[in-house]
């Protein structure tokens, strides 16, 4: 290969490459492991985590221990799927260009919307792109969101918002839940305004009327909703939203330490054009026949650069996949028996703690498949006791919630019993 | 082929769901959902045998050889899914306390600590969810860096003509203007240029080098100076950092501010689109600025660090995507220092294709290159109308991915080729007799290219219909019928690929 080349070493090649910008001497790593003492290495740091099969969890906040199907695993090791790249030539993509089809037309029955791209990063940052769209339709410099609104939303909005010229404008929530009426007059003037469905408490807020109070000003009403509730709860598109996104975890990833996971971004149709992100049309090829192709490419960076809706080149599309797949393996019935159990869980699990002598934080509010309860000591030595136990009784609120520190968020999933719940009980008044 | 909904059946489903021994609970009635999705009914073969045949529709590395210039499509152990898919890892709540995820902190600490070494820079953010997303944090980290130095004047950023599209568009999204410095003849950037370019209101530059022809920009130093005198930082976009491990370091060259593609280099699979990863590592000086939590050592043990008084916040969720650490990880461990001979044999590989293709396709730059290449195709176009598209469709014939066509945008016709040291040599020449053969057929019978691909599930798309029609979900029984008249463009000239 040197001789067709033309040099006579390797080193030659790197030439151009100034003498004085050379490391010069090897990487100080440490040295080369086979297949064998690799998997052992990794299986050693593994060991070193408690993960939800080895204590029983509790924990959400955001991420959810949702059971994954084993189809979602059969499906993303195909090596098809895994080791493509974008489709950028369609006649090699059909499948893949097809599968984020499905996906789009997925997203839009699951929030009622009418166009989707074919996933963001995660659930904090489809709410900065979400902004970045209400930025440009309405032409406003403020957004709002819920402090009922994930904190890390939260914050990732916040890290985004001065590139974009935007002021981030919180309103707090009463009792657990976003009043309407403190909406209606923050939103005046403003671009957006981002709520939660379940919002980051459990609570079930008044949607309908906190989009309505967001389309009053005249901003864009932006509802963060979790994917496995849409089987049982209303689609923001049915109550007035301009835009829904939302953390796409629960449906077919796995915990993974938080990530790699999508996030998803649907609008009605008027925006299309403004959506960051892929987007997958569908057309005819040459000799009429149906065929799938990434389009409204003028949105996008490598057409329009610095004109560009957004910088999003990689996404994540196997992560998108994962949840099609569990969607479709779900089906209709399958997710609203889904959205019911974990609702039932979850009212059996507050009766129970309740029962138990345990308040809830918020008892007036109705919940979905999480719930604030009082812990009776700081939420943090309350997780360090009930571990003790075997039990992870969920998140401490007090790392986000001034005021909160006696309180844990408890998710329940399909993946819980009854048995467990009354293992938490224990864990918790013991 | 039918759309998986074009085969549901009503009342069919693949789940079985547990039914626990509790009452139902209660939904306020204005709240519950009134109509239910249209997800898929189908039992669970049918559902595995749609996505089988959807698979058998795609074509990944795994199918065959995707020399897309600049997206560094290289293998993919599958050791390294093995791995991810550990419980410890895989089952890892991201809200579990420290003192129960020591093995997931040190394993991210060991990979900051790797990408220190490679980077030739102190500090890492393992954050950023993708490269454009690592280059937004760099602007980000450059805006908070001056605003703490009173120098918030500095606005605006420079770029190479040769920049992939990420670099403006994430300069706007960061709130820069943008001034754009040209490629000299030799392919590097135009100092002259770029010395009228750099005032006192420059915050930086941003920079692929080997840049997205595939050369090395044999000035950096000088470069660097200029950038560096004028009091502002430079950025390096790790697009191609395939080409230099162990073998030259962003820092040594002078640069402030890197980020990583994990899914290029560290060979992340591309998952048809992602996920990617793209931590950035930074000089001493900028690091009080990066994404929050931090992961730090103490001791024995391993924490997150939320003390950053002068973070620039959080640019995504937790600490990152987690499961591309452990692959990313994994493979870098697999190489240890040889991850140098990786970048010697990427570099092999390209210029051996460079070197039997040059003959046939015009090279606008004669040079040895590094880890890829841009040929033009401008010379068939102009004798017998064939263009980089007409050779792209026609690799397909041959089952080769194309290469990344009409990028970077300083070439006309481009074709950008990136081999990657996967290869074996036999396929390289398998790659070259195509490329030759299509480049006779261009002489002798151009329709033959003009209507490639011949042997694909699709012949070549209507993509100016798509975006005419802009239907971009399936409408059930009120969707529109693809029987109108064809909008008909075959030459829709944009960058496909990198």
């Amino acid at each position: 290969m040197l001789e067709a080349i033309g040099v006579s070493s390797i080193e030659e090649l790197f030439e151009q490459v100034p003498e004085s910008v050379r490391l010069g001497r090897p990487l100080d790593l440490e040295p080369a492991l086979s297949e064998p003492e690799l998997v052992a290495h990794l299986e050693e740091l593994a060991a070193r985590n408690v993960h939800v099969g080895a204590e029983l969890s509790f924990l959400g906040a955001g991420m959810y221990d949702h059971y994954v199907p084993a189809i979602v695993d059969a499906v993303l090791q195909r090596g098809e799927f895994l080791t493509a790249y974008t489709p950028y030539q369609p006649e090699m993509s059909q499948g893949l260009l097809q599968a984020i089809f499905e996906y789009q037309t997925v997203i839009c029955e699951l929030t009622g919307m009418d166009v989707s791209n074919a996933s963001g990063y995660d659930g904090t940052t489809v709410a900065a792109d979400a902004c970045y769209v209400a930025r440009h339709v309405t032409g406003r410099s403020k957004v709002v969101v819920a402090e009922a609104l994930n904190p890390q939303v939260r914050q990732v909005v916040k890290t985004y918002a001065p590139g974009f010229g935007l002021e981030v404008v919180e309103v707090p929530h009463r009792g657990g839940a976003t009043d309407p009426d403190e909406v209606r007059s923050a939103a005046e003037g403003s671009a957006c305004v981002i709520f939660q469905q379940p919002n980051f408490f459990g609570v079930l807020e008044d949607a309908p009327a906190l989009a309505a109070a967001a389309n009053d000003a005249g901003a864009l009403p932006v509802a963060h909703v979790d994917p496995i509730s849409l089987g049982v709860l209303e689609a923001p598109g049915n109550y007035g939203c301009a835009l829904a996104i939302g953390e796409g975890q629960g449906a077919g990833n796995y915990l993974s330490y938080g990530g790699p996971h999508y996030g998803f971004l649907a609008a009605r149709r008027e925006y299309v054009r403004r959506l960051p992100g892929r987007i997958i049309g569908e057309t005819t090829d040459l000799g009429g026949q149906r065929a799938f192709v990434l389009t409204l490419q003028t949105r996008e960076q490598h057409i329009r650069r610095e004109k560009a809706t957004s910088n999003m080149t990689t996404n994540q599309t196997l992560l998108a996949l994962a949840g099609l797949v569990h969607l479709s393996w779900l089906g209709p019935q399958g997710l609203r028996e889904l959205g019911e159990t974990c609702l039932a869980l979850a009212e059996h699990a507050k009766r129970r703690l309740q029962g138990a002598g345990l308040q809830l934080l918020f008892p007036e509010q109705a919940t979905f498949k999480e719930f604030a309860v009082r812990a009776g000591r700081s939420g943090r030595e309350a997780v360090r006791q009930a571990r003790e136990r075997g039990v992870h009784p969920g998140y401490a609120l007090g790392r986000d919630y001034a005021g909160l520190d006696d309180a844990l968020l408890v998710a329940l999933t399909e993946k819980r019993t009854p048995h467990d719940i009354e293992r938490l009980v224990e864990a918790l008044t013991a | 082929m039918k759309l998986i909904f074009e085969k549901s059946q009503s009342g069919r489903r693949a789940s079985s769901l547990p039914k626990p021994d509790v009452p139902a609970g209660e939904i306020p009635a204005h709240l519950r959902r009134a109509a239910p999705p249209r997800l898929p009914e189908l039992a669970e073969p049918e559902v595995l045998r749609h996505f089988t045949e959807l698979a058998t529709r795609t074509f990944g590395i795994d199918t065959g050889f995707y020399p897309l210039g600049s997206c560094t499509m290289k293998h993919n152990p599958r050791v390294n899914e093995r791995v991810a898919g550990l419980p410890g890892f895989r089952d890892l709540h991201p809200h579990q306390e420290e003192e129960a995820s020591q093995g997931a902190l040190e394993l991210m600490w060991r990979l900051q600590e790797i990408l220190a070494e490679v980077a030739g820079l102190p500090a890492v953010s393992l954050q950023p969810a993708a490269g454009s997303q690592g280059e937004l944090t760099g602007l980000m980290l450059m805006r908070a860096y001056f605003a703490d130095r009173g120098e918030s004047h500095r606005d605006t950023i420079i770029t190479a003509d040769t920049a992939h599209g990420t670099n403006p568009a994430s300069v706007t999204m960061a709130g820069f203007n943008l001034k754009k410095v040209e490629t000299d003849a030799r392919g590097n950037l135009d100092l002259e240029h770029l010395r009228t370019l750099v005032d006192a209101n420059t915050a930086g530059l941003m920079l692929t080098n080997p840049s997205t022809l595939g050369l090395f920009d044999e000035n950096i130093v000088e470069v660097a100076t200029i950038f560096h005198d004028a009091g502002a930082l430079l950025y390096y976009d790790g697009a191609n950092l395939n080409a230099v491990c162990g073998i030259s370091r962003p820092g040594d060259m002078g640069f402030d501010i890197v980020h990583y593609n994990l899914h290029k280099t560290f060979s992340q699979p591309h998952g048809g689109g992602g996920p990617g990863g793209g931590p950035v590592a930074v000089r001493g000086a900028i690091e009080p600025f990066l994404p929050v939590p931090a992961v730090v050592r103490d001791g024995d043990a391993f924490r997150l660090d939320y003390d950053r008084p002068k973070t620039i916040g959080k640019v995504r969720g937790f600490c990152g995507p987690f499961g591309v650490f452990v692959r990313a990880y994994a493979f870098i461990r697999a190489y240890g220092p040889g991850l140098k001979e990786m970048s010697e044999t990427a570099v092999l590989n390209a210029n051996y294709l460079l070197a039997r293709l040059k003959d046939v396709y015009e090279l606008p730059y004669d040079r040895h290159c590094m880890h890829e290449f841009v040929l033009s195709a401008r010379g068939l176009k102009r004798e017998y109308g064939v263009t980089a598209l007409d050779v792209a469709k026609r690799l397909m014939d041959h089952n080769f991915h194309p290469p990344t066509i009409y990028f970077p945008l300083v070439v006309a016709e481009a074709l950008m080729i990136e081999p990657t040291e996967t290869e074996a040599k036999e396929t390289l020449d398998a790659f070259v007799e195509a490329m030759r053969e299509i480049a006779r057929e261009a002489a002798e019978q151009p329709e033959l290219l003009k209507d490639a691909p011949h042997n694909r599930t699709v012949r070549r798309l209507d993509e100016v219909k798509a975006a005419k029609r802009a239907v971009v979900t399936y409408g059930f029984e009120a969707h529109p019928s693809l029987d109108e008249e064809q909008a008909g463009s075959r030459e829709l000239e944009v960058r496909q690929g990198a």
